[in-house]
C-alpha cells in the first residue's frame, strides 16, 4: 500500500531530494534539523502542520505517525530497503596500535561506500578510536531519544585481567564495533543522523566534537533530554509487556552466559586431563614392541583431540559470549528508553491534568500539552517500530549465533572423528 | 590350543545373587554368589541341547582356586581374577561392592577368568579346576587335601632370594622390569582415564542446563519459541547420552585392568625363577664349602680361617678316629649334595624352558587382546563423536527454523 510521497505544506518532513544536505549549511547556522525523514514513505499524519521540536531545538521526528496501518507499511518498506535498495555500506577493520607520549590506544579503519545524496563522496575511509564510537552513541541518544540505539562493547576493561592490546580482545571489539555501525546503517532513521554522517566522513572528528560542545553552551540548554521528575501512574499494557519481556529476556541471556562460561570452564578442565592422558599411551608404547605403533597412534589422536577442543573453546569465547553480552547491554539500554518514554507520558499526563484544573484557557498550555501528547505518541510509535525491527534482527542474530555454536561443535566432532 | 577344555565345554557365569549366611566365625555376612553354568559342546552338533549343569560359587572360592593354580603351576602365567574391590573409579561410580554395576562387571570378569583357564593348554587339564566347575559339594576339602598350601613359598623367602640371587637368567630380569613398568603405566593410565571420564561427564551434563533455559526462554518468544524449544530438547538428549558412553568405556577399562593384574602374575613367575636359582646357588655354595672342609680334614691344612680350625689349634686336635668319622659323614653329604645339585639344575632348566614357553604364549595373547581393546576403544570414540555430530546437527536445524 505504498503511495508516492506527498510534499507537505509545513516545514516538516520533506522528500529526500528537497532536503538540504546537512553539512551543506554553513557552520554558522545552528545545529540544523537533525530531522531525518524515513527514506521510504511519507504518510498522512494525524498531527499536521505543527512545528514540533524538542527542548534542545532539534525537531521531533514526526515521520512516524501513530496509526498502526502506517506502521505496518513502514515495516514492509523496511524489508524492501534491506533487500534491494541498500545504499549505504559501512565496515570496521584494520585495527592499529598508536603509541603517544600520554597514552597508547587502538584505532580502527571505518570505510563507507554510499550512493546517498547526503554524502559528498561515494567513498570514505577514516580512522576512529573507541572514544569516538562512544561519542557517536551519546550523540545519537541525545538526538534520537525515542529510538533504540544499538549497544557498544563494554567500555572499561579491568587492567591485568584482560590485555587491552591482545589480538583476541582487539578482534572481539572490532567485530562488535562493526556490528554497531551496521545496525545504525540499517536503521531507517538513525542512518540519516547528522552526527553519524560526520562520524563516517570527517577527517578531524575532534574539531567537530568541540564545535558541537561550543554551540550547545551558546544555546544555554542542557544537552540531555530529561523531563524532570514526573511520575508515571501506570504503563500502558503493551509497553509493560515489552518491559516484562526485556526483564525475562535479560535474565535468560544472563543464565545462558553463565552456562556457556561453565561449559568452557569444564571443557578446559577436561582438556587438562586429556593432556596428561595422551602421553601415558606414548610411555606405554615405549615399553612394548608389537603394540608400540597402535599405542603411539592413540596418543597422537588424543593430542589432536586436545587441539580441536582448544579451538572450540576459543571460538565459543570469542564469538558466542560477546554477542550474548551485547544483547544483554542492548536490553538494558532498551529498558532505559522505556523509562524515558514513561517520563514523557507522565509529563503529558501531568500537564493534561494541570490544564483540566485551570479555568482559563491559556494559549501556551494547550500547545504545551499537545506537544507532550505528540511526543508521547511519537515515542510510542518509534519504540514500537524499533522493537519490531529489533526483534527481527535479534532473531536473525541468535539464529546465526546458535547455528554457529552448533556448527562449531559439529566441526569439533568431525575433527575428532577424522583423527 | 589342542584339546583344551574351552573347546569341549561351554562355560558361563550367568548370574549373580546376593546372599546372607554365616561365615567361619559364625558371624552373619552378606556376599554375592555367582552361578556357573557348564554344558558339553559336542552333543550340540547332533541338534540336541545338552543339559546344563550349574552350581553356585562365591568370590572367595575363586580366590582359592587361583591360589591353588599359582602354587601348583609356578611356571605358568596364571590368569588374574577381577578386582576384589572397585578401584580407579570416577565419581559417578560407587566404590561399593554391592553396587549392581560393579557386581555385573565382576560377573563378566569371573567368566573371563574361567574361560582363560579353560583355554590354557596346561591349566585346563587340572582336576581341581574341573571339579570347581562341576562338583558342587566337597570341593574346598578336595583343594585342601592337595596340601598345596605347604608347597607355597613364603614371601620372605622369595624377597630374600630376589635380593641375593647372583646369576638369574637375564630374560627373567628383563621381564621383571617390564612387568613393573607395565603395572605402573597401566595404573597411571587408568587413574587419568577416570579423571578424564569425570570431566567429560561434567561437560555433557552442563549442556543439560541449556535445555532448561531454552525452554524457559522460548516461553517469552513468538517466532523463535518453537525452534528454541526443540533445540533445548536436543541439548537434553546430548546431556543424557554421556551415561551410556561412559558405561561402555568401563568395559575398556576392565580390559586394561586385566592386564594390569596379569603383570603381577608375570612377576610371580620371575620370582619363582629367582627363588629356584637362589636355591641352586646356595646348594652349589654349600657343596663347595663341604668339599673344602673335606679337603682340609684330609690334608690337615687349614686353607681358610674357620672357627673349627682355631678351636682345634687352641684346644688340641681331634683323634684320627674322630677325623675319620667326620670325613665319612662329609663324603656322604657331598654325595647327596652333588645329586641334589644335579636335580636342582635340571629342575631349574626345565622351569626356565616351560616358563619361557608360557611367557611367549602370554605375550602373543597380550598383544592380540590389547590391540583389539585399543581398536574397540577407538571405535567407541568415533561412535561418540558421531552421536555428538548428530545431536548438534539436529540442534542446528532447530535453530535454523527460528
Amino acid at each position: 500500500a505504498a503511495s508516492a510521497p506527498k510534499p507537505l505544506p509545513s516545514s516538516g518532513p520533506k522528500s529526500l531530494r528537497e532536503m538540504p544536505h546537512p553539512l551543506a549549511t554553513s557552520s554558522s547556522e545552528e545545529m540544523g534539523p537533525a530531522l531525518t525523514p524515513s527514506p521510504d514513505l511519507l504518510l498522512p499524519r494525524s498531527i499536521a502542520d505543527k512545528d514540533l521540536s524538542l527542548p534542545n531545538g532539534t525537531p521531533v521526528d514526526t515521520s512516524s505517525p501513530a496509526s498502526s496501518s502506517s506502521l505496518l507499511n513502514r515495516l514492509q518498506l523496511d524489508d524492501d530497503l534491506d533487500v534491494e535498495t541498500r545504499d549505504l555500506f559501512v565496515t570496521v577493520d584494520d585495527p592499529k596500535k598508536h603509541v603517544c607520549t600520554m597514552e597508547t590506544y587502538i584505532t580502527y579503519r571505518v570505510t563507507t561506500k554510499t550512493t546517498r545524496a547526503e554524502f559528498d563522496l561515494p567513498e570514505y575511509s577514516v580512522r576512529r578510536r573507541y572514544q569516538d564510537f562512544d561519542w557517536l552513541r551519546n550523540k545519537l541518544e541525545e538526538s534520537q531519544p525515542t529510538h533504540l540505539i544499538p549497544p557498544l562493547p563494554e567500555k572499561f576493561v579491568v587492567k591485568g585481567v584482560v590485555d587491552r592490546f591482545s589480538e583476541e580482545f582487539v578482534e572481539t571489539r572490532r567485530k562488535a564495533l562493526d556490528k554497531f555501525l551496521k545496525r545504525i546503517t540499517d536503521h531507517p532513521v538513525l542512518s540519516f543522523n547528522e552526527h553519524f554522517n560526520v562520524f563516517l566522513t570527517a577527517k578531524d572528528l575532534n574539531a567537530y566534537k568541540k564545535q558541537g560542545m561550543a554551540l550547545l553552551s551558546k544555546m544555554g540548554e542542557s544537552v540531555k533530554y530529561v523531563t524532570g521528575g514526573y511520575k508515571l501512574r501506570s504503563r500502558p499494557l503493551e509497553f509493560a509487556a515489552i518491559g516484562d519481556y526485556l526483564d525475562t529476556f535479560s535474565l535468560k541471556l544472563g543464565t545462558i552466559d553463565r552456562i556457556a562460561q561453565r561449559i568452557i570452564k569444564e571443557q578446559l578442565e577436561y582438556l587438562v586431563e586429556l593432556r596428561e592422558y595422551g602421553p601415558v599411551y606414548s610411555t606405554w608404547g615405549g615399553l612394548e614392541v608389537e603394540l608400540s605403533e597402535p599405542l603411539e597412534g592413540v596418543s597422537a589422536c588424543i593430542g589432536n583431540c586436545c587441539t580441536a577442543l582448544e579451538e572450540l573453546s576459543e571460538d565459543m569465547t570469542e564469538d558466542f559470549l560477546p554477542v550474548l553480552r551485547e544483547y544483554i547491554l542492548y536490553a538494558e539500554s532498551m529498558k532505559n528508553v522505556l523509562k524515558k518514554r514513561d517520563q514523557v507520558q507522565a509529563e503529558y499526563e501531568a500537564k493534561l491534568e494541570a490544564v483540566a484544573m485551570k479555568k482559563e484557557d491559556r494559549p501556551k498550555v494547550p500547545t504545551d500539552v499537545e506537544k507532550c501528547q505528540d511526543r508521547v505518541e511519537c515515542f510510542n510509535a518509534d519504540l514500537k517500530a524499533d522493537m519490531e525491527r529489533w526483534q527481527n534482527n535479534k532473531r536473525q542474530d541468535f539464529r546465526q549465533l546458535l547455528m554457529g555454536m552448533a556448527d562449531k561443535n559439529i566441526q569439533y566432532y568431525e575433527k575428532v572423528c577424522v583423527t | 590350543m589342542e584339546d583344551c577344555l574351552a573347546k569341549k565345554m561351554e562355560i558361563t557365569v550367568s548370574e549373580a545373587e546376593k546372599r546372607t549366611g554365616r561365615n567361619a566365625m559364625n558371624i552373619q555376612e552378606t556376599y554375592t554368589a555367582y552361578l556357573i553354568e557348564t554344558r558339553a559342546v559336542e552333543s550340540q552338533s547332533e541338534g540336541q541341547c545338552a543339559p546344563v549343569d550349574s552350581l553356585w560359587r562365591r568370590y572367595s572360592e575363586f580366590e582359592l582356586l587361583r591360589n591353588y593354580l599359582s602354587v601348583t603351576y609356578p611356571h605358568i602365567v596364571v590368569p588374574p581374577l577381577p578386582e576384589k574391590r572397585a578401584d580407579f573409579v570416577w565419581h559417578k561410580l560407587s566404590a561399593d561392592n554391592m553396587d549392581p554395576d560393579f557386581v555385573e562387571r565382576r560377573r563378566i570378569g569371573l567368566e573371563n577368568f574361567l574361560l582363560r583357564v579353560a583355554s590354557h593348554p596346561v591349566l585346563c587339564q587340572d582336576k581341581i579346576f574341573y571339579a570347581f566347575l562341576r562338583q558342587e559339594g566337597g570341593w574346598k576339602e578336595m583343594v585342601n587335601e592337595t596340601g598345596f598350601q605347604l608347597k607355597a613359598d613364603s614371601r620372605l623367602k622369595a624377597l630374600n632370594a630376589t635380593f641375593r640371587v647372583k646369576n638369574p637368567d637375564k630374560r627373567f630380569t628383563e621381564l621383571k622390569h617390564y612387568s613393573d613398568e607395565l603395572q605402573s603405566v597401566i595404573s597411571h593410565l587408568l587413574r587419568v582415564r577416570a579423571r578424564v571420564a569425570d570431566r567429560l561427564y561434567g561437560v555433557y551434563k552442563v549442556h543439560g542446563n541449556y535445555g532448561r533455559v531454552f525452554s524457559e526462554w522460548s516461553a517469552i518468544e513468538k517466532e523463535m519459541g518453537d525452534g528454541l524449544q526443540s533445540a533445548g530438547h536436543h541439548m537434553d538428549v546430548y546431556a543424557a547420552s554421556i551415561d551410556d558412553i561412559l558405561e561402555e568405556e568401563e568395559h575398556y577399562a576392565d580390559q586394561l585392568k586385566e592386564y594390569l593384574f596379569y603383570a603381577e602374575a608375570l612377576r610371580a613367575v620371575c620370582r619363582k625363577h629367582e627363588l629356584m636359582q637362589y636355591d641352586l646357588e646356595m646348594a652349589a655354595q654349600d657343596l663347595t664349602s663341604k668339599k673344602q672342609q673335606c679337603e682340609e680334614l684330609a690334608t690337615g691344612t687349614v686353607r681358610t680361617f674357620s672357627l673349627k680350625g682355631m678351636t682345634s689349634k687352641l684346644f688340641g686336635q681331634e683323634t684320627p678316629e674322630q677325623r675319620e668319622a667326620k670325613l665319612k659323614v662329609l663324603e656322604e653329604q657331598i654325595q647327596e649334595g652333588e645329586e641334589q645339585l644335579k636335580s636342582k639344575n635340571l629342575e631349574g632348566r626345565d622351569f626356565v624352558k616351560s616358563a619361557w614357553a608360557d611367557i611367549e604364549r602370554f605375550k602373543e595373547q597380550k598383544n592380540h587382546d590389547l590391540k583389539e581393546a585399543l581398536i574397540s576403544y577407538a571405535v567407541m570414540q568415533i561412535s561418540m563423536c558421531k552421536k555428538g555430530i548428530q545431536v548438534w546437527t539436529n540442534a542446528k536445524e532447530c535453530f535454523s527454523k527460528m
